[in-house]
């Protein structure tokens, strides 16, 4: 089964205004940078994006709120972005602040077909709200869990390491993040790789995310890959 | 008083052999550069790694590879990487033995605030409220007072919580204390810091029992 389409134009065309999107990604590291990037061109607007983090201001997401595309973010940490807290406090921008956990495994139940998922993330605090909440007995006490929505996006945007022309991917190291659960939890998902090989040349004991849930594959071209906080120590 | 690496010291001393480890931004990510030698710990970032080695040499940083304050970092000889389902998976599972992190504001039940300040600052929890609403053991690195001289260890939050009666062991530039179901107590004074500094930086509840011992920092 063939899922490779051209490049992040042909995989996004179908994107329409006001659509509710997934975004892979830790702060810069793992993001979907070809997609994004033919997102801004294309000019969509009105869009929900559900992703941990924001970008940077001229960077990532950053892109996409930068030309007001953006209608609401449903994030868990948008500290590195300026025009974020701008757009926000001006009242631009709507935002949902969740908690990382909560955020991750809304994706994960999306990709196994659960409904909801009980968190003690929140409880207690503003996150609660409006939550039907249920106690469970965990470790012999009682403990209060909210209860949290499966997302439901129409498209999941993912970015890979490698992928192969059935749609299986291979993730690196801690750029492996929130795409494998996204890729699983998009109604269509899209897969940008650094490196896109035949069907057969990925060993399937390796294989992160199988191509069931990835319907559209490319290979990227011109990865950035931007660090945000470049640390370093003295030989 | 302890300055930032003091209070990252004083934390380390806290760690056991064979401990799973997050640290939190700030003072809690100091507190890797003084576990002891010799000790098996392995640090958790919630970013889908265990096994989080120091900062890479320059040259050799790794966009692919950085913890959840989003620096570049390195690995450790038996490391492993992961999504961040399962991630939070081991520590909604209490698989972590300690979280250490900090705090703008606790209060003597065990309340944490340190995600928000409404009308001023919109960062986000990130992964602290998942961490402290599963946690076996918290340890909060912070200041004492605010820069306006102000507790920070109330007797009810100010600020919108992160998490509910989850706090165990707080150290400070002032104290080390532990949140006992009848309030903080003293369990040790900063260098050169009198219990009678430690009452009126302490809004909260404070409990002082017998003579209070000067902490030990190598």
């Amino acid at each position: 089964m063939n899922k490779t389409v051209k490049n992040a134009e042909e995989a996004i065309k179908d994107i329409k205004d006001n659509s509710t999107l997934m975004l892979g990604g830790f702060g810069l590291c793992g993001i979907p940078e070809n997609s994004i990037a033919a997102l801004v061109k294309k000019g969509v607007k009105g869009l929900t994006c559900i992703s941990n983090n924001a970008g940077v201001d001229d960077f990532g997401i950053g892109l996409l709120l930068k030309t007001h595309q953006v209608k609401k973010m449903i994030s868990s940490y948008v500290g590195e972005n300026a025009e974020f807290e701008r757009q926000l406090l001006s009242g631009e921008l709507e935002v949902e602040l969740i908690p990382q956990g909560t955020l991750a495994t809304r994706c994960l139940a999306a990709g196994y077909g659960m409904p909801a998922i009980f968190t003690p993330a929140g409880v207690g605090t503003e996150v609660a709200i409006g939550k039907e909440t249920r106690t469970f007995i965990v470790d012999g006490a009682e403990k209060e869990f909210l209860m949290e929505m499966a997302f439901d996006a129409d498209f999941a945007i993912v970015k890979a390491w490698k992928g192969d022309t059935q749609g299986n991917l291979v993730f690196r190291e801690t750029a492996r993040n929130f795409n494998p659960m996204m890729a699983m939890a998009g109604k269509i998902t899209i897969a940008e790789v650094e490196e896109l090989v035949p069907a057969g040349e990925l060993n399937p004991d390796h294989i992160h995310t199988p191509g069931i849930y990835v319907h559209r594959i490319f290979q990227g071209v011109n990865y950035e890959k931007r660090i945000e906080q470049r640390t370093v120590r003295v030989r | 008083m302890l300055d930032k690496i003091g209070i990252a010291k004083r934390i380390a001393k806290e760690i056991k052999d064979g401990y799973y480890v997050n640290l939190g931004i700030g003072i809690p990510t100091l507190v890797a550069n003084y576990i002891p030698q010799g000790m098996n710990v392995v640090l958790q970032s919630e970013n889908g790694l265990l096994g989080m080695g120091p900062f890479p040499f320059e040259g050799e940083e790794d966009p692919d590879l950085i913890n959840a304050g989003k620096q570049t970092i390195t690995t450790v000889p038996g490391s492993s990487f992961f999504d961040s389902a399962m991630s939070f998976g081991m520590i909604r599972a209490r698989k972590v033995d300690l979280t250490i992190l900090g705090a703008m504001e606790v209060a003597d039940n065990g309340d944490i605030a340190n995600w928000k300040i409404p009308g001023k600052m919109v960062k986000g929890m990130g992964g602290a409220m998942d961490l402290v609403a599963s946690a076996k053991n918290i340890i909060v690195a912070m200041q004492h007072v605010n820069k306006a001289n102000e507790s920070k260890l109330l007797t009810k939050c100010t600020l919108p919580l992160t998490g509910v009666k989850c706090v165990k062991k707080i150290v400070t530039e002032l104290a080390v204390l532990d949140v006992t179901a009848q309030g903080f107590k003293l369990l040790e004074r900063a260098p050169g810091i009198s219990v009678e500094q430690i009452k009126n930086a302490t809004e909260g509840k404070l409990i002082i029992e017998g003579e209070i011992p000067e902490m030990i920092i190598d």
